[in-house]
């Protein structure tokens, strides 16, 4: 396993948010992790990345634990976070956005910016641009390639749909399957259950910061509590 | 608006109208502005300051700054981007003028040459001005500056590591009530003042800034007051609110050179100015190197910073150490060139008014923290000896409120901005952020 969690608990102050979870992550996998609004998924992400504190638990990454590390020294194992809302660099350009996805790294970033610019030609063209004036589209791109900069082994992602057009969340997604080919291992935290089960190996669902389900990704798409909750069909009623 | 109704009274109709509230507001805020700044009402006579203000020819200069301030905010409500286009180009004209790199060099060295040559001819009250209240403040706005423009933190208790920079002075040259270690020239007693500070600014820094924006400034107002509050009671270190006397001026005696500062402004300016183009330089070179990309990404988003791997803490107390050895190596040289120190010098207001210098230069600009600060430091000297409109020297934090206010509204980004804030200004004006609120409109379907 690249990634696990092992009975994580989160709170904020008293408030527990996330009540012992336990997940994890194969190396090659796309795991995505479903449920609706505040049920724990971003909480789940920060924790992993170091910029929430667990409460108890064990978060281990390729064997080592992340207990108490900070986020930069998270990024610099190999793990990229996409948070959620698409925090790019507003005032930076694309390139400048990019360069500091790298900051990290020694070396030449030309061969990186080539394969985003790859992934996502859109960028490419707009690479003078101030990252604030993209569309929200283009602005989840540059968030999304500014962390493959990093070269993480391990992409987490927060909702990369949220607020965007089918089209452009088709495309989103077909590149994330195209990340995983090129060899990054992805936990996919959505809201969007249809087109993240279609995308991924296998599926969590949470609630109220618990796991209350886990299964092949197919056989999530099929169950029908998963079809009442997130695909907006009534139980039973599904075929 | 829908539907036609009775005329309106002319009064209502005037109230209903923003340009005529805006109007009153103005010249309300103008008579106001006369009243705080006129002559004070007195126990037998509490009218006297309404009426001495009011009653005065004074208060038409008032009025008509209302008036003037209405005329522009209604400008450019009108001719908003019309003025914006004509104040950038004046603004980017010396980048345009002088778009050679070894041009601008030539240009840099012609000012320098200027700011060593022409303070020769000023006679002894400007001289001293140059140091006291241009060079000490184009240090400190100088430092303020990292603090707040480049790495955006907000820090209101600035002005006590020039206080501990001051003490610093004092402890080592043996003015101070304590013995020191072991005595130094006070020269060489710069290192550890500015080492001091720097200490201070890490030890605060590490803990709090942590914080997020409002808590920073909090602490750092308290820790302001603090040190204002432990140099004024712990008399048998400080001297308490006497203050210390006695610190020497700064001689050299290194490798068959001898020189002695002494109560001459002039070398003491041209120590300042030395100081005041390193710091330029090495700030120069900071803004675009690594840490100083590091202090944008952390500006303009925290938790993008951190996903990106950038050690926002490190980089915070970085710029918050080099923020406070700054202002510690201002207060070491002025407490040497004066010879004193006292609590009285570390008020929260000169916290403030640094502050101040800097917005008013342009946030995150090392031109517009120099030019900010020599020219707010440089008019109320220049207003005290030719005064106009009666300007009294106690009413100055109104006049730099009422200057800020009008700079918030006409040019938030400063006379001299960065290319970046520009850039910032520049995307606010334009609404970014609204810009993919067409594309939310079409929620998660599938
Ligand atoms: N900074 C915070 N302070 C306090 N409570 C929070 C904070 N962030 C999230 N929560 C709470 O934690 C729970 C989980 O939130 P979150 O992880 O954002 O859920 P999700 O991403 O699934 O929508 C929610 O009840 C939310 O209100
Ligand atoms: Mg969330």
């Amino acid at each position: 396993m690249l990634l696990q969690l092992a009975d994580l608990e989160v709170r904020y102050g008293t408030i527990p948010a996330l009540k012992g979870i336990t997940l994890d992550v194969g190396d090659g996998e796309i795991v995505t992790l479903l449920g609706a609004n505040g049920a724990g998924k971003t909480t789940t992400l920060r924790t992993i990345s170091g910029l929430q504190r667990a409460w108890r638990g064990t978060i281990t990454f390729a064997g080592t634990d992340l207990g108490h590390m900070a986020p930069h020294e998270v990024m610099a194992l190999g793990i990229g976070h996409v948070p959620e809302g698409r925090r790019i660099f507003p005032r930076m350009t694309v390139l400048e956005n990019l360069e500091m996805g790298a900051y990290r790294r020694r070396g030449s970033i030309r061969p990186d910016l080539d394969r985003v610019f790859g992934l996502f030609p859109v960028l490419g063209e707009r690479r003078k641009q101030a990252g604030g004036t993209l569309s929200g589209g283009e602005q989840q791109m540059l968030a999304i390639a500014r962390s493959l900069m990093g070269q993480p082994r391990l992409l987490l992602l927060d909702e990369p749909s949220m607020g965007l057009a089918p089209l452009i969340v088709r495309d989103i997604f077909a590149i994330i399957r195209q990340i995983r080919a090129d060899g990054t291992t992805i936990l996919l935290v959505e809201q969007n259950a249809t087109q993240a089960l279609r995308l991924a190996d296998r599926g969590y669902v949470m609630e109220n910061g618990v796991i209350v389900m886990t299964d092949r990704a197919e056989q999530l798409l099929r169950d029908p509590r998963v079809r009442a909750a997130y695909l907006g069909e009534t139980a039973g009623a599904g075929g | 608006m829908s539907t036609v109704r009775a005329p309106t009274p002319l009064l209502r109709r005037l109230w209903l109208s923003t340009d005529a509230r805006r109007l009153a507001a103005c010249v309300a805020g103008g008579l106001v502005l006369a009243v705080m700044t006129g002559p004070e009402g007195s126990g037998t006579a509490p009218t006297s300051g309404f009426t001495g203000s009011l009653g005065n020819s004074r208060v038409i200069g008032f009025v008509v700054f209302g008036v003037v301030l209405w005329l522009l905010m209604t400008a450019r409500q009108r001719y908003g981007t019309e003025i914006r286009a004509v104040s950038d180009r004046l603004s980017a004209a010396p980048r345009r003028l002088l778009p050679d790199k070894r041009v601008r060099g030539v240009f840099y060295l012609v000012l320098l040459g200027i700011a060593i040559g022409y303070p020769t001819v000023l006679n002894g009250f400007w001289q001293e001005v140059l140091v006291d209240q241009i060079g000490v403040y184009v240090l400190l706005a100088l430092g303020l500056n990292v603090v707040v423009g480049y790495a955006g933190l907000l820090d209101l208790g600035y002005i006590a590591f020039y206080a501990i920079g001051a003490y610093s002075a004092a402890y080592w040259t043996g003015a101070l009530p304590v013995h020191p270690l072991f005595h130094l020239n006070a020269f060489y007693a710069i290192p550890l003042a500015v080492l001091a500070a720097m200490l201070a600014g890490v030890i605060l820094g590490a803990p709090t800034l942590r914080l997020r924006g409002d808590y920073l400034a909090i602490v750092t107002l308290g820790f302001g007051e603090i040190i204002e509050i432990v140099a004024n009671n712990l008399q048998g270190v400080t001297g308490g609110a006497q203050g210390v006397i006695g610190i020497p001026h700064f001689s050299i005696h290194f490798l068959g050179v001898v020189y002695h500062w002494g109560l001459g402004s002039l070398p003491y300016y041209y120590l300042l100015l030395g100081f005041i183009v390193v710091v330029l330089i090495a700030f120069h070179f900071l803004e675009n190197s690594r840490v100083g990309r590091a202090w944008v990404a952390i500006r303009e988003d925290e938790v993008a910073a951190e996903s990106s791997g950038i050690n926002v803490l490190k980089y915070k107390v970085m710029a918050f150490a080099i923020g406070a050895s700054t202002s510690g190596l201002a207060g070491m040289v002025e407490a040497s060139k004066i010879g004193f120190v006292e609590p009285g010098d570390f008020t929260v207001q000169l916290s403030i008014l640094i502050l101040v210098l800097v917005i008013f230069g342009g946030m995150g600009s090392l031109p517009g923290a120099v030019i900010g600060a020599a020219v707010l430091q440089f008019l109320p000297q220049y207003l005290r000896v030719h005064p106009l409109f009666g300007f009294q020297q106690q009413d100055l934090y109104l006049y730099l409120g009422a200057i800020l206010v009008v700079m918030m509204i006409f040019r938030p980004v400063g006379v001299f901005p960065s290319r970046r804030r520009k850039r910032e200004l520049g995307l606010a004006e334009h609404g970014v952020g609204s810009a993919d609120a067409m594309e939310s409109t079409t929620g998660p379907i599938s």
